[in-house]
């Protein structure tokens, strides 16, 4: 308990006083998975749109790879691109290992069969019978989609706040590819394990307090924007 | 503004943040007029999680003009990033793995750096009556034969090395069937954790054990003693070595720069820092400098 009250404290002291590191590390966490979130759900709603609206040949082997995607352990998506981008890899003379593109490389990868696998769910709740309707009114394709994908928009505002928590939160691809580097690579999910192997408890909960903010804030953001499109 | 504008608006935001700011940069974050070279040192959590490094390091980076990168894993991943070029020197401690790095000419330059000491923690209750035994060998065949909860590393560390050397010196290879015997793999940090929840017997570093004490209020030292002095048994030294990953595998890598820093570690100046660190905080110095005697 003593340790809960000393984290609470500690957190507050730490983003009053402006301590550097701790805004660095947060930054840094923001800019990681910001970045890689915006590369998911580039990719992720189209894919899910295209899935979930189209049939193609391949589709049921496409959705399988979405949901294994969905819950594949992202320290075994670390360690490949881990082996993808070291000097010893194909993608070595990149010299992206321990840099803050591997951790959104790697976390794009963890993040997109999240958002695709939710959005598509989310376009094939919408009702058949409003695809007809705005087809028979000349829409094209691409129209059709953007009206399906709009009225599917909670569901789709979802995937994206599910892929966000998915690799904000993440710890076991960041730590193996971005290798924790005092004012490089450390996010706040790695220096919490940092301080915990430490034994500073009441720091690594200070941390823990600033992503559990983090996070409570963004989905408040979205609940209110999404009260907003309603 | 419509909503789908609104949409875009907050897709175009988010690229926006993340966009800015140092995550272009290839290494590192720093910005500097004479960007400094950077050299990538692998090692252990237990001289990263000491501090040591950040108490010494920024000596050698504005001698050299040069950032260190410190990525702290278990000795085996280290030994395994320097094979693959990743990093340009390990500051590891496992001497069979060391000796074996460089015969098959993955690394050369083995420099001895420094040295600790292991100690065997268990419960104060002591159920195996082992404390105060001077040699963890015999200890071990206590546990063993008392069949009292051991925690073990189990992820290939230095520590978790030197423990297998400990049983195989008295004809035990511990596998999972023995159910006394609790292979956790994880870090040093994790596993006294659970010894102190489980009431397990483990083998630790003494750094890192004292930096962890104050959580660990089920834990004693058993055999090792207070203080580096009072171990009286040579197989639980802890030393340390620095070594070169081949420059002739990976060209690429920061040879030069990486002879310096291993140079540098083993200087009168860094020795001297390194005998007196941790004395403020534990009363007593974590490493000690050059080799086990």
């Amino acid at each position: 308990m003593e340790d809960l009250f000393n984290g609470l404290q500690q957190a507050l002291a730490l983003i009053l006083d402006g301590d550097s590191e701790t805004w660095q590390i947060t930054l840094l966490s923001l800019q990681v998975s910001g970045v890689a979130l915006a590369f998911s759900t580039l990719i992720g709603i189209p894919l899910g749109a295209l899935l979930g609206l189209r049939s193609f040949q391949g589709r049921r082997l496409v959705i399988a790879l979405i949901y294994t995607g969905m819950g594949f352990p992202p320290v075994v998506i670390g360690l490949l691109v881990y082996l993808l981008l070291s000097r010893a890899g194909p993608l070595g003379f990149l010299g992206w290992l321990f840099t803050p593109s591997a951790m959104i490389l790697a976390q794009t990868i963890i993040s997109f069969p999240l958002v695709a696998g939710f959005t598509m769910a989310a376009v094939m709740s919408v009702d058949p019978a409003l695809r007809t309707q705005v087809t028979s009114l000349g829409a094209s394709t691409m129209q059709t989609t953007f009206a399906i994908l709009w009225e599917a928009r909670t569901g789709v505002i979802i995937s994206v706040i599910a892929g966000f928590g998915g690799i904000i939160s993440e710890v076991g691809a960041v730590m193996l590819v971005g290798g924790n580097i005092q004012g490089s690579t450390r996010v706040l999910t790695t220096a919490i394990v940092l301080e915990t192997r430490r034994g500073r408890f009441d720091l690594a909960l200070a941390l823990a307090f600033i992503l559990l903010a983090i996070m409570f804030a963004i989905n408040l953001l979205i609940l209110r924007l999404q009260g907003k499109l309603d | 503004m419509s909503m789908r504008h609104r949409i875009v608006l907050l897709v175009m935001l988010m690229l926006f943040i993340g966009g800015c700011g140092a995550t272009n940069s290839p290494r590192g974050a720093i910005p500097n007029a004479h960007a400094p070279a950077i050299v990538r040192l692998a090692t252990t959590t237990s001289t990263a999680d000491s501090g040591l490094l950040e108490v010494i390091l920024p000596a050698f980076e504005q001698q050299y003009n040069a950032r260190v990168e410190v990525i702290a894993v278990g000795t085996g991943q280290a030994l395994k990033l320097g094979e693959n070029g990743d990093a340009d020197v390990v500051l590891v401690h496992a001497r069979s793995h060391e000796d074996a790095f460089v015969a098959k000419g993955l690394g050369i330059n083995r420099r001895n750096v420094m040295y600790n000491d292991f100690v065997l923690v268990g419960p104060v209750t002591d159920p195996a009556g082992i404390a105060g035994m001077p040699l963890a060998a015999e200890a071990f065949q206590t546990i063993a034969d008392t069949a009292a909860t051991f925690a073990s590393r189990g992820d290939d560390s230095g520590t978790h090395s030197k423990e297998l050397t400990i049983w195989h010196s008295i004809g035990i290879t511990p596998t999972a069937e023995l159910n006394w015997y609790q292979s956790l793999g994880q870090g040093m940090g994790e596993t006294l954790i659970t010894a102190n929840e489980q009431l397990a017997y483990t083998l630790a570093d003494r750094g890192t054990y004292l930096a962890l004490r104050d959580n660990l209020p089920n834990l004693t030292i058993v055999v090792g003693g207070e203080t580096i002095e009072d171990n009286h048994d040579p197989a639980l030294l802890n030393p340390y070595s620095v070594i070169l990953v081949n420059p002739e595998r990976y060209p690429d890598i920061q040879a030069e720069l990486a002879e310096q820093l291993a140079a540098w570690l083993v200087t009168d100046e860094t020795q001297a820092q390194i005998a007196t660190f941790g004395i403020d905080a534990y009363g007593q110095p974590l490493f000690f400098p050059g080799m086990a005697q």
